[in-house]
């Protein structure tokens, strides 16, 4: 499995499109901080930015390559290799090459602007974790689509849609159940809700440290006990690991079972 | 303001000189307060040499100077008040006070003022009390650079920091109060000036008042009070150069503004505040160049505000800038800094040349469902803020900044 995802890591590394993500990253990092000059203020906008960005590039670019290597992959499978390497080596070399472009692109503007010796040291890493995370759990997800659908335009209008439901219209289903049924208590409803969609959750986490005198107001304390402290911490980022281990389970068994 | 303390100074040298001085020590003619006090005539000095001395309610009913030495302390037993000053001219300076009475009935306080005028309580350090100092009725006083702190948890079980009842042209400056019910709270107190104190960490309120009328509150630190500063049903107040700093919480303001007609709120700081001003049936008050930091909502209107002005203000960071109730609005907003503004200026003439909606839709809808918070700044939201923005059908359509700053004015505050 090492080898293969050192080949795919390597294959990556020499292909453009990695450096043309680092370089964005590294760019954004560096007009983010020259505009602002303000660390903290910085990291809410990168917040944003990482909360939608991230999820999105590793859907597509999680698509883009394993349909790009099927050939190769096909190639693999008549070796003598088990099938939950080849797919897992592959897998790991996309989410690992794209996390690292996320972390150091976005991690030297900021290491060279002083965030090491500032108190936001915390929060920008915890950024940087959840962008991980993203990526882990999108490129997870898209790759499943890329393997239950042969047909590349209809895999790839899925892998969108899969991006577009988590990042807006869950959002906007979550806020119109929540306007429909004001009546109700829906503190506890909110809470589980949020966990049902990974953008959601790491939006949150980083708000809960970012923004977090405006989530203290009435029911904002609510949350403020659940998220802000150590066990909530806990168990967002659980539930952030499953929603990242549920996809490449679901990934290892179609490809056993796959008729390539 | 550093005249009056000059002024109060000179008073008590010039008392000093007119009248004798009676030492109250251990091993003196006077080894209490009361034995000194009976010996004294009026505008007598009685000087308290080190030591602790047993003081418990002991009135004063003539003008007289009490000054401490260092390490004068005065304990009262946690029996009763310790002072009761009941005349005019009485001057209290450099005491420590310890152990005043504490009651669900009475109010005991560690200084108690009655129907006094020209008083002066200066410098004096009040430990753990139930009410620090406690006036009524008296006018013409000072209270200042006293340090009165506390540790209380309980409402109900603590009292104010300085604590005046119908009275007039008090001065209290350069306070410390902490740990208290309120710092500060006044009732029927006019023409009086509250300045330079740091109230901080109290249960309730840093600054409290009701009809308190013709006030000038300047200079004042408000910091991580259970509720913030509640102010209410008082004409003709000036709140200049405060800051209220870091109260957060689940019914905490930054400044409560209720029923306040005619005040001028100018050059404030607002910062990390769960709601940085709360606004209720206030009418013709002007905001003029205050900061508001990075607070949940920068300013909160409920119903019944009208003609307020907002002008040359600077809004950064705040999670909502602007919070409205209603789609009635006859409040003006013009020429602020809004960091979330995104228009341009061609004319470079230093005003935005797009006006800009401090609403914002995600307001209107957590005002109506509290929980929907959670979905703050998800892109869903920054899209039904645009759509807002473009047609606004909820929020209350001459909100408008029509001439917002491009750069924020800096004021060279903190």
């Amino acid at each position: 499995m090492l080898k293969i995802l050192k080949y795919s890591f390597a294959d990556l590394a020499r292909s453009r499109w990695s450096y043309v993500y680092f370089g964005f990253y590294l760019l954004l990092g560096f007009v983010l901080l020259f505009l602002n000059n303000d660390l903290s203020k910085a990291v809410i906008t990168l917040m944003n930015v990482i909360v939608v960005l991230t999820p999105m590039i590793g859907t597509i670019f999680g698509i883009m390559y394993f349909y790009s290597a099927r050939e190769f992959t096909e190639l693999l499978l008549s070796q003598p290799i088990k099938r939950r390497d080849i797919f897992l080596g592959q897998y790991l070399g996309i989410a690992l090459s794209l996390s690292l472009s996320l972390v150091v692109g976005l991690g030297i503007p900021f290491i060279i602007y002083g965030v090491a010796q500032s108190s936001e040291i915390w929060d920008f890493a915890l950024l940087l974790l959840v962008g991980a995370f993203l990526t882990f759990i999108f490129v997870a997800l898209s790759v499943n689509i890329s393997l239950r659908n042969e047909n590349k335009v209809k895999g790839f209008g899925y892998a969108i849609l899969l991006w577009l439901f988590m990042a807006v219209i869950y959002d906007g289903l979550f806020l119109i159940s929540l306007i429909m049924f004001d009546d109700y208590p829906l503190d506890k409803f909110t809470l589980f809700a949020s966990m049902f969609n990974p953008i959601d959750l790491s939006r949150i986490l980083v708000l809960l440290k970012l923004d977090i005198s405006a989530l203290l107001g009435y029911t904002g304390a609510l949350f403020q006990n659940f998220f802000g402290n150590g066990s909530g911490m806990i168990i967002s980022l659980l539930v952030l690991t499953l929603w990242a281990i549920l996809p490449i389970g679901l990934l290892i068994r179609t490809a056993k079972r796959k008729d390539f | 303001m550093r005249g009056y303390l000059i002024g109060f100074l000179l008073l008590s040298i010039v008392t000093l000189l007119k009248g004798g001085i009676v030492e109250v020590c251990s091993r003196c003619e006077a080894n209490t307060l009361q034995a000194a006090y009976d010996q004294a005539s009026p505008f007598d000095t009685l000087l308290i040499k080190k030591g602790t001395y047993t003081t418990v309610g002991f009135e004063i009913r003539k003008p007289i100077t009490i000054i401490g030495e260092v390490g004068a302390v005065l304990d009262g037993k946690g029996e009763n008040y310790i002072l009761k000053i009941l005349s005019d001219e009485v001057h209290v300076f450099d005491l420590k006070l310890i152990n005043a009475g504490r009651s669900y009935t009475k109010d005991y306080a560690a200084i108690y003022i009655s129907r006094s005028s020209h008083f002066s309580i200066v410098r004096n350090t009040i430990i753990d009390p139930f009410f620090g100092v406690l006036i009524e009725k008296s006018h013409h006083g000072l209270i200042a650079e006293n340090k009165v702190e506390s540790d209380r948890i309980r409402e109900d079980d603590s009292g104010n920091g300085v604590h005046a009842w119908h009275s007039s042209n008090l001065m209290i400056r350069g306070n410390e109060l902490s740990g208290l019910r309120d710092g500060v709270y006044l009732e029927f107190v006019n023409e009086s000036t509250v300045s330079g104190n740091n109230s901080h960490n109290n249960i309730r309120y840093g600054l409290h008042f009701m009809f308190s009328n013709h006030d000038k509150y300047l200079d004042n630190t408000f910091r991580e009070n259970g509720a913030g500063v509640a102010v209410m049903f008082s004409k003709f107040i000036e709140m200049k150069r405060n800051r209220f700093v870091q109260n957060w919480g689940t019914a905490s303001y930054g400044l409560l503004l209720k029923e306040i007609y005619d005040a001028e709120v100018v050059d404030n700081t607002f910062e990390e505040n769960t709601i940085g001003i709360f606004i209720e049936g206030c009418t013709r008050v002007n905001y003029l160049s205050n900061d508001f930091k990075r607070n949940g909502w920068a300013i909160k209107v409920s119903g019944g505000s009208y003609t307020n002005v907002f002008s040359k203000n600077n809004f950064l960071s705040n999670s909502f800038d602007v919070s409205y109730n209603s789609k009635m609005n006859d409040n003006k907003f013009e020429g602020n800094y809004w960091s979330s503004y995104a228009g341009y200026d061609l004319d470079k003439n230093g005003v935005g040349d797009v006006p800009y909606r401090p609403v914002k839709l995600f307001s209107y809808v957590v005002n109506k469902t509290p929980e929907t918070i959670i979905l703050l700044r998800s892109l869903f939201v920054d899209i039904i803020n645009f759509s807002e923005r473009v047609s606004p059908v909820f929020t209350p359509d001459n909100l408008v900044d029509n001439a917002p700053a491009m750069k924020s004015f800096s004021y060279d505050q903190n």
